[in-house]
């Protein structure tokens, strides 16, 4: 286990030169290599959705993936989202709405979110509701998350 | 001219969200020091046994490891001290920080290996090698005690608690309902597994503690005291916290021996919890069996009720003690007038993990079993569960209304409190009526639907006291530096509103500074439903006598009087006249440290809300899933400071109440093995179990106990869902009394269906 790779992270258009074991998890990588530590680890085996970031625009579990898997790839975490000081509407919708309490599922939330709106803009209620069970939240009961999510796709869809 | 702004009753936008929002939040797992070590512990395979040998050899011998500890490393340490609800024959069953000679549950820390890295230290854990000589374990917390060690048996103590003749009661009653039910054990199961960060500055002497949470000021004192420190050399600092409910910010074996391991090993030594780990490891709650029965007359109100019933606490005592039992056994009686009550509740411990509180504890249990119970004697007299409960409702006239009962050191006083209202306000929302005549209709055309009602009583701001600090920093800013501890609730917002509206400022100009043991000398911490009461008040408080404060320091710079002068955005200005005006900055400024202001507010009795929950469920005959079509909740609150925040408990609340009714239990296997280890098999709800809700948040009985009335709202949104819940699936399926055990799994209710 000891012989170490070094690969390029490409985390929000920037590149991050690491060195690490071929079993090291993408979300490690991005936590503790990169040390972009808004992607968070709820459960380390693709249940919670916590650690949810986007490679090559896909909604992915930073957890299931290893490190290595994702060189070269267009990884896209929480951090990227807004705009300087202008928040992705998103990231408004969800304050907008009381969508998050502790905060801690959030990222994952709003990263599957955008992903799978950037793809599918027209999603349906009912398939969108079927994306969002994917991911556990403990604080809020979901129906500030679902009713965030529903606002930001009508305002993304806009733009 | 504008006067001062409102902002409490207001749903303004929360100050915590902006960061949480573009991933700059700092939870436990983001803190890191230079040159920390990492923490990973070697936890029992065993239910019960005695330590023969430990190894650790292989572990030693990996590159990267720099220590392992046992039981004999840390033997000095004393075991974690109860928090709460102490009693002294619970002592002897606290748990060491590392198992010493036996062990009692799978997952009971055994050892700790100490590594350069998080990768290193799972690779070593998985080397050490645990001989441990297996023991028969107890599994059944109702069954026949049995030995805990030499000395000692399994049940330490049984709880009891009394008003009024009940043995009287009952023999002199013509009707008596029996019932034997039971709840599962599940848990709080926040999305941030524990975390804990320590490190030793030598310098200065002081030991601190990252990653603290709910209670951060009696943790400081109760490591201090374990590792033999004087309190001011040890420091706990929280930061953004995943989540509470119960189990999170309780001292925990992991806790202290970070905090020891840096002290011997002078580096930082930082341990995040897995989530297997986690479901055998942090507290569990809820586990209790109970054997009720009501004295009834013929109109079906109640003479009394008896309430035996068995706690099961798991392997060890941990920091909540009899917290839980003994909240289940003083608030049963709920809404309700029940003339004679006795409660005796057997603390037993078993080979399973230990328990803690988790949101409405001894609530959610005991009010799922009261209003079994009053389901029961409606079905017994024949007449309407919703008729039933009004009939033994506690009249708005007796208020307050002393209960005869005490808890967690106060006398239960029901401070005011209009229960008739609110059920008829439940039932309208609801349409009661109508959704009787649709549910018949769908019954008669094949259909399994059905509705069920619970009421509840609340606990909340529990004393006795809290302290708040006010400050105007040069800058303008104003800080509120309490006690109170966050745990994602939305405690900035809440108390930056109140501190605002009194003071006169704009509430995202104040800072509130809370979990951090060196900015305040003392403090209660976050549980039990208290901040927004105590802490609001005590804001209050001290946000009045620094608006005096500075009101008198400004009349003196700007030349009048005090009482011609008000604050409003910030700026002192003239009241009713135009005029020069002065930023409180300005004034800070012109006064240094002089705008400052501390109170204390203190409390001998908590405050009361109550509810009333509605569901309306429809079971599918062949899988025996349950879908919950409608869920109306109504909750008094006395005064929301920001409604927003109180429909996002209650909302919050509700989805964990449904996942212990419906989904979530840790089982184990007849060795003691867990079976729950994984989300995949503790299911817990998502975004497609969770129905539509209604939400009615009332104000018809303000605390008297506070001036603005405030009573928390952190909990009656879970309370009473396994009590609806269960009471809409008897109807469903067209057994009154069927559902006797939480969470009612598809297994569970095919072969309730099958009996039927």
């Amino acid at each position: 286990m000891t012989g170490k790779t070094a690969i390029t992270l490409t985390i929000n258009g920037r590149e991050h030169a690491i060195v690490v074991e071929p079993r090291r998890t993408l979300a490690d990588a991005i936590r503790e290599d990169c040390g972009q530590t808004g992607t968070h680890i709820g459960c380390e085996h693709g249940v919670c959705g916590a650690c949810t970031v986007l490679v090559d625009g896909e909604p992915v579990r930073s957890c299931l993936m290893f490190a290595v898997q994702a060189a070269g790839k267009q990884i896209r975490t929480v951090e990227g989202l807004a705009d300087g000081d202008v928040l992705h509407p998103m990231q408004q919708a969800f304050m907008d709405h009381h969508g998050l309490q502790c905060g801690f599922c959030t990222p994952g939330f709003l990263m599957l979110a955008v992903g799978v709106l950037e793809r599918e803009p027209d999603i349906k209620d009912e398939d969108l509701l079927d994306v969002l069970s994917s991911n556990l939240c403990r604080c809020t009961g979901y129906q500030n998350i679902v009713k965030a999510v529903r606002a930001a796709a009508k305002t993304m869809r806009r733009q | 001219m504008t006067g001062p702004t409102k902002y409490i009753g207001r749903s303004v936008p929360r100050l915590e969200d902006r960061p949480l929002l573009t991933g700059k939040g700092r939870f436990a797992a983001d803190i890191s020091f230079p040159g920390q070590w990492t923490m990973r512990v070697v936890r029992s395979p065993v239910a019960h046994g005695k330590i023969k040998s430990i190894d650790a050899n292989a572990a030693l011998a990996l590159p990267g490891v720099r220590a392992v500890w046992t039981g004999a490393d840390v033997a000095r340490i004393p075991p974690i001290d109860f928090r709460l609800t102490g009693l002294t024959a619970l002592e002897p069953y606290r748990q060491s920080v590392l198992a010493q000679h036996y062990v009692r549950y799978v997952g009971e820390p055994v050892a700790a290996v100490f590594a350069a890295d998080q990768y290193t230290a799972e690779d070593a854990a998985d080397l050490v090698e645990v001989n441990i000589e297996p023991l028969p374990v107890i599994l059944d917390a109702a069954g026949p005690p049995g030995p805990f060690d030499e000395e000692r048996g399994t049940e330490p103590t049984v709880i009891e608690k009394k008003s009024g003749d009940v043995d009287a009661t009952f023999r002199a009653a013509t009707t008596i309902v029996e019932l034997d039910l039971a709840i599962g054990r599940h848990s709080g199961v926040p999305i941030e597994t524990r975390g804990a960060i320590a490190r030793y500055d030598e310098i200065k002497d002081v030991l601190e503690m990252h990653g603290a949470a709910k209670v951060p000021h009696w943790n400081r004192d109760t490591i201090a005291q374990m590792l033999g420190r004087k309190k001011e050399s040890v420091q706990l600092y929280e930061g953004h916290v995943g989540g509470g409910f119960g189990i999170r910010g309780e001292i925990y074996p992991e806790d202290v021996l970070v905090c020891a391991a840096a002290l011997t090993f002078k580096k930082p030594i930082k341990w995040i919890e897995d989530r297997r780990e986690h479901l055998i490891a942090a507290n569990h709650s809820r586990q209790q069996r109970h054997k009720i029965k009501a004295a009834i007359d013929r109109d079906g109100r109640i003479l009394g009720i008896d309430n035996e019933f068995f706690h099961d606490n798991g392997a060890y005592m941990r920091t909540h003690a009899a917290t839980v039992p003994d909240l289940t056994a003083a608030m049963l009686p709920g809404p309700y007038h029940v003339p004679a009550y006795r409660a005796r509740g057997h603390i037993r411990l078993t080979n399973k993990t230990p328990c803690g509180t988790y949101r409405a504890p001894g609530r959610y249990e005991s009010t799922f079993v009261r209003e079994r119970l009053l389901d029961a004697v409606a079905a017994q007299v024949g007449i309407d569960r919703v008729e039933i409960r009004r009939r033994n409702l506690i009249a708005k006239s007796a208020m307050p209304y002393a209960l005869g009962l005490d808890t967690l050191g106060t006398h239960i006083v029901y401070d005011s409190g209009d229960y008739a209202l609110l059920l008829d306000k439940a039932l309208k929302i609801i349409g009661w009526d109508e959704l009787q005549e649709q549910l018949r209709h769908r019954r008669v055309a094949g259909e399994k639907v059905g509705a069920g009602v619970a009421m509840f009583v609340e606990k909340s701001g529990l004393g006795p006291f809290d302290m708040v600090r006010v400050d105007v920093r040069p800058d303008g800013g104003i800080e509120v530096i309490t006690g109170v501890a966050s745990v994602g609730q939305g405690v900035e917002t809440v108390i930056a509103q109140i501190c605002a509206e009194t003071l006169g400022v704009n509430y995202g100009d104040v800072r509130v500074i809370h979990g951090q043991t060196d900015r305040i000398t003392r403090g209660m911490g976050a549980f039990a439903s208290r901040v927004t009461v105590m802490c609001g008040e005590a804001t209050r408080l001290a946000a009045t006598r620094l608006r005096e404060k500075a009101l008198q320091a400004a009349a003196e710079q700007m030349q009048t009087r005090a009482d011609q002068l008000d604050i409003v955005n910030g700026d002192i200005v003239r009241s009713g006249e135009p005029g020069p005006s002065m930023p409180l900055a300005e004034l800070a400024r012109a006064v240094p440290g002089g705008l400052s202001a501390e109170d204390t507010f203190e409390s001998a009795h908590m405050v009361y809300p109550y509810g009333v929950h509605i569901a309306a469920v429809c079971v599918d005959g062949d899988t025996g899933a349950v879908r919950i079509e409608r869920y109306v909740i109504a909750y008094d609150v006395g005064k929301a400071v920001n409604p927003k925040l109180v429909e996002g408990q209650i909302a919050g609340g509700l989805a964990q109440g449904i996942g212990g009714a419906l989904l979530e239990e840790f089982l184990y296997d007849e060795a003691g093995e867990p079976l729950s280890v994984t989300f995949a098999d503790y299911l817990m709800p998502t975004a497609r179990e969770i129905p539509e809700l209604s939400m009615l948040v009332t104000e018809d009985a303000p605390s008297p106990l506070n001036p603005l009335g405030l009573k928390g709202a952190g909990e009656g949104g879970a309370n009473p869902v396994g009590a609806a819940i269960a009471s809409a699936i008897d109807d469903a399926i067209g057994i009154p009394g069927a559902v006797t055990r939480l969470p009612i799994s598809p297994q569970r209710l095919k072969a309730l269906m099958a009996a039927g």
